[in-house]
């Protein structure tokens, strides 16, 4: 973005405050656009009118990201990679998650290919309210023939996710194209050998494409600003990912590198990066489990600094989990708040006879609870402790979950266990057993410890509830 | 591949080299070993899991192996033939013909102008102590393993000893078992056995609501510890601020002249008595704060301000939280106090250490499978944990962290492997990635 203010952005917009963006006032509507919340398409007089077309041009001009933004794929499932303005997430936020691609070969029997792709397409994480997934498929053609890899394309383009095509032979990629039309797939990849060729399909066929450079960032920007000049907009980089040793230090360097001048204003180079995790398995590690351990390693070394699209093959839980969660660690927006308000939340249809609960306000602690006790269908009373926002086990040690606490936090949601529960008794996080004794004498009510992991609520309730 | 290597011809090669994996390995003789039998190389997880003498060994050197590539598995690519792309000259193009030339240029970061101060762990006899080493953290000049300059300090890691038997996750519980009786013994494995740069002595048994032992007789477990290895310690109270200046102080006493990491000071304790006797028996002070870089500032000014601690012994641990349970909080406080620290904020140009071990917090690290219906399958739990510390840990090595405390023995090998390729000090056989597309996995 090249402006940075508000006032900057008002400038731009017609200064009516009408009212249509949803905003008060062009200004708050301004304001929204630097934090990139909201999207110039959302005045519609800045649209529509003729007399702000020039102004529109040049808003959006001003607004575009330092790295551009690339689609792969088409539908509800489509990723977008790169869009990013900065180079660490508490200056803004990072934008459009590291997309993680799954690898499939060409040569696969047909049923194990298709059992793969569906396997990436089904995977599912419940995080906070919502699930994280896996993105897309990485196509190999192990085979080099054309005929060979469009079957694969054909087969895998209807199972719906984004694609990765990878060859270094055009007639391979061509064929690709002509499998999967409209598909809007990645291209891996063109380099110093098949520049012109693949170059050519990304232009013909209109698709994204990576170029290609190991470890030789010259040639990878001379690549880009070719294939820019002819006319090709989405660009993805790969400077290489060497697993090992000095290869992988100089791996990471290069993608400091790029990211850096990318968001300094080298426009020639302000792309989104593509790292290759997968070679860990070319590195001779026979274990698999170690070979997987060592794939999710350096995908979270690029998912931290810079990669924003990569391929990967350990399907394995072990290997996933991790990489999703920690994807979602990183582009999180840090300016969403941390916490929940305090007061006292219920979960299903309460009564009188139904259990009661206290967690702390923060956020993460609050929805994990909150969602183990809703899937499994109990129906509660949930107290959130205003904690500042922190999580039960750093709060009973840092002192700001006390008896005291707990028992403002019920006055304050005007909750009392004695009148608005027939049973007295509130059952506390495994994390704060500490406390029971203390709550006990503070509320003057029966205080019964939970498990440690609120994952763990239903067996405990089967066993400990209603209270004897 | 079935390459032997004598044991005599390792042993020079790492003198003079930061390689702790052969102390505590005894062989009599100059025997060789015949690398590629032991189940194939680096393989942290195995020997972990198996926790069998030779498993262990095969951990060991499958690690020195990938550091400095010796063919065993890590290193010799998979290869397959590799392809020439066959270009079909019909396709030419028009619209690409010739390539326009471009030079990458970047320049380094020039408000990076603030050292971070280096604090040394541990007193060898040469600084009146009885550490056969001195571990050095900090004197960083940029974000840890980046070009502009060089990072000066790989990092540490220090595996928890504690002063009781107590729950730990399945898989980390096995490694221990045997020894979670004896804090000696304990501490003898962590170093002997897994590598660990440091130990780190937790005094739970304290807490009033545990067992309420005594600071005198808290004591003598870091004794027991000091003399059970020679390495630096750090000593960790049980976390009640009532209690926890006591059983320091008198920790930092019997230790006196060792140059322990007491752990820790914080805002809610009288941090002045531990920084006192910091001060008194020549020991370094773990500044806590909780996810609140003002908070840190506040209470690395009062320790340097109102408690007279000089700079080089303070480290600070700005808390950790596992993946997936705030470490986008942990990450980005530890993020933003580096980058203040390099750009002259004198209150934060700390090193940092990191309760790694929260990691096993973490359901995905321990539970057998998840409580929701609707998830994935989550796969065997033994394999979740220790990738779990690992992604946790490495995280903050990347954000800045220094000092690693760390539980289980496949998550302390693989941190290390990787902080340590990043940092530069591992040499593997070149890969050629150029065939990965064709490459069998
Ligand atoms: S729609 Fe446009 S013109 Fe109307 S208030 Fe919003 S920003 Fe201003």
């Amino acid at each position: 973005m090249k402006i940075n203010s508000p006032l900057e952005a008002y400038k731009y917009l017609p200064q009516t405050n009408c009212g249509e963006c949803g905003e008060p006032t062009c200004m708050a509507f301004a304001s929204k656009l630097i934090d990139r919340s909201g999207k110039t398409e959302n005045c519609p007089p800045l649209i529509k009118e003729k007399k702000y077309a020039k102004k529109l041009a040049e808003l959006d001009r001003l607004l575009a990201p330092e790295i551009r933004q690339v689609t792969i794929g088409v539908g509800e499932r489509a990723a977008n990679i790169g869009g990013d303005d900065v180079l660490y997430r508490h200056k803004l936020t990072f934008f459009n998650k590291t997309k993680m691609f799954f690898d499939v070969s060409d040569n696969m029997e047909e049923a194990a290919l298709i059992e793969r792709v569906k396997k990436i397409a089904d995977f599912k994480k419940f995080y906070v309210g919502r699930n994280l997934l896996l993105d897309g498929v990485a196509i190999k053609a192990a085979s080099n023939d054309p005929a060979k890899f469009a079957a694969a394309v054909k087969k895998v383009a209807e199972i719906g996710l984004p694609m990765i095509f990878c060859s270094f032979n055009p007639a391979v990629l061509k064929a690709g194209l002509e499998a999967a039309k409209d598909k809007n797939p990645l291209l891996y990849a063109a380099n110093k050998d098949n520049w012109k060729e693949v170059g050519e399909l990304a232009l013909e066929y209109k698709v994204p494409v990576v170029v290609s450079a190991f470890n030789d960032l010259d040639a990878l920007k001379t690549l880009a600003k070719t294939f820019a000049e002819a006319g090709i907009k989405d660009i993805v980089l790969d400077p290489g990912t060497y697993p090992t040793g000095k290869g992988l230090k100089n791996t990471f360097t290069n993608f400091l590198k790029i990211r850096r001048a990318g968001i300094m204003g080298d426009t020639e180079i302000a792309y989104p990066i593509m790292a290759l995790p997968l070679t860990a398995w070319m590195a001779g590690i026979a274990d698999p489990v170690s070979a997987s351990y060592w794939e999710t390693v350096m995908a979270s070394v690029f998912t931290i600094r810079y990669g924003d699209i990569m391929i990967l093959h350990s399907l394995e839980p072990y290997a996933t989990l991790p990489e999703v969660h920690l994807a979602e660690t990183i582009y999180t927006d840090p300016r969403t708040p941390v916490s929940v308000d305090g007061g006292m939340y219920k979960v299903g249809n309460p009564d009188k006879d139904s259990p009661v609960f206290f967690t702390t306000n923060f956020a993460l602690t609050y929805y994990t609870v909150e969602s183990d006790i809703s899937a499994n269908g109990i129906v509660c009373w949930l107290l959130a402790v205003d904690t500042d926002g922190i999580g039960v086990e750093a709060s009973v040690a840092g002192g700001q979950l006390t008896s005291a606490k707990v028992k403002d936090a019920f006055e304050k949601a005007g909750f009392d266990l004695k009148t608005d529960t027939n049973h007295n008794t509130l059952i506390i996080p495994g994390l704060s057993a500490r406390l029971q004794g203390d709550l006990e004498d503070t509320l003057g009510a029966k205080v019964k410890v939970g498990p440690m992991d609120s994952g763990r609520i239903p067996g405990w309730i089967e066993k400990n509830w209603p209270p004897k | 591949m079935a390459k032997k290597v004598k044991l005599s011809e390792m042993t020079d090669m790492f003198k003079g080299m930061d390689i702790l994996s052969l102390e505590g390995v005894t062989i009599e003789g100059d025997i060789e070993i015949d690398l590629s039998g032991l189940g194939g190389g680096f393989d942290p997880m195995l020997a972990a899991i198996l926790g069998q003498e030779s498993a262990v060994l095969a951990q060991h050197f499958g690690r020195l192996a990938g550091m400095f590539g010796y063919p065993v598995g890590m290193g010799a690519p998979a290869a397959s033939a590799p392809a020439a792309p066959a270009i079909s000259p019909a396709l030419a193009a028009p619209k690409l013909r010739d390539l326009i030339p471009a030079k990458f240029d970047v320049a380094n970061i020039a408000e990076w102008t603030t050292q971070i101060q280096e604090v040394p762990i541990g007193n060898t006899s040469a600084d009146g102590g009885t550490r056969g080493k001195q571990v050095m953290l900090g004197g960083e000049k940029a974000l840890p393993f980046y070009f502009d300059a060089p990072m000066p300090n790989r990092n540490q890691v220090t595996i928890d000893v504690f002063d009781m038997r107590i729950g730990l996750a399945k898989s980390v519980k096995e490694n221990y078992d045997e020894v979670m009786d004896s804090p000696g013994e304990w501490a003898k494995k962590n170093v002997d056995k897994f590598n660990a740069d440091m130990i780190t002595i937790h005094l739970i048994s304290t807490d009033p609501l545990v067992k309420d032992t005594s600071a005198k007789d808290a004591a003598k477990t870091v004794e027991e510890v000091l003399q059970a290895v020679d390495v630096p310690i750090a000593i960790g109270g049980s976390g009640n601020p009532q209690k926890d200046p006591e059983v320091l102080a008198k920790a930092a006493e019997v230790s006196e002249g060792e140059r322990c990491l007491l752990a820790s000071a914080s805002l809610n304790l009288d941090y002045s008595k531990i920084a006192e006797a910091a001060l008194k028996y020549d020991h370094d002070v773990l500044s806590w704060t909780q996810l609140d870089m003002n908070a840190q500032k506040e209470l690395n000014r009062k320790l340097m301000k109102q408690c007279n601690v000089p700079r080089d012994r303070i480290i600070m641990d700005p808390t950790t939280a596992a993946l997936g349970y705030g470490l986008d909080y942990a990450y980005t406080n530890m993020e933003r106090i580096r980058l203040a620290a390099l750009m002259g904020d004198e209150e934060l140009t700390f090193p940092m250490s990191s309760g790694t071990t929260n990691a096993w917090g973490a359901r995905e690290s321990w539970m057998v499978s998840s409580p929701l219906g609707q998830d994935s399958d989550w796969g065997p739990r033994e394999y979740r944990g220790p990738i779990w510390e690992i992604v946790t840990g490495l995280s903050l090595a990347i954000a800045g962290n220094d000092l690693f405390m760390m539980m289980h023995p496949t998550s302390v090998a693989v941190l290390k492997h990787i902080t340590q390729t990043l940092f530069g000090m591992v040499e593997a056989e070149p890969v050629d990635i150029a065939s990965w597309i064709g490459a069998e996995v």
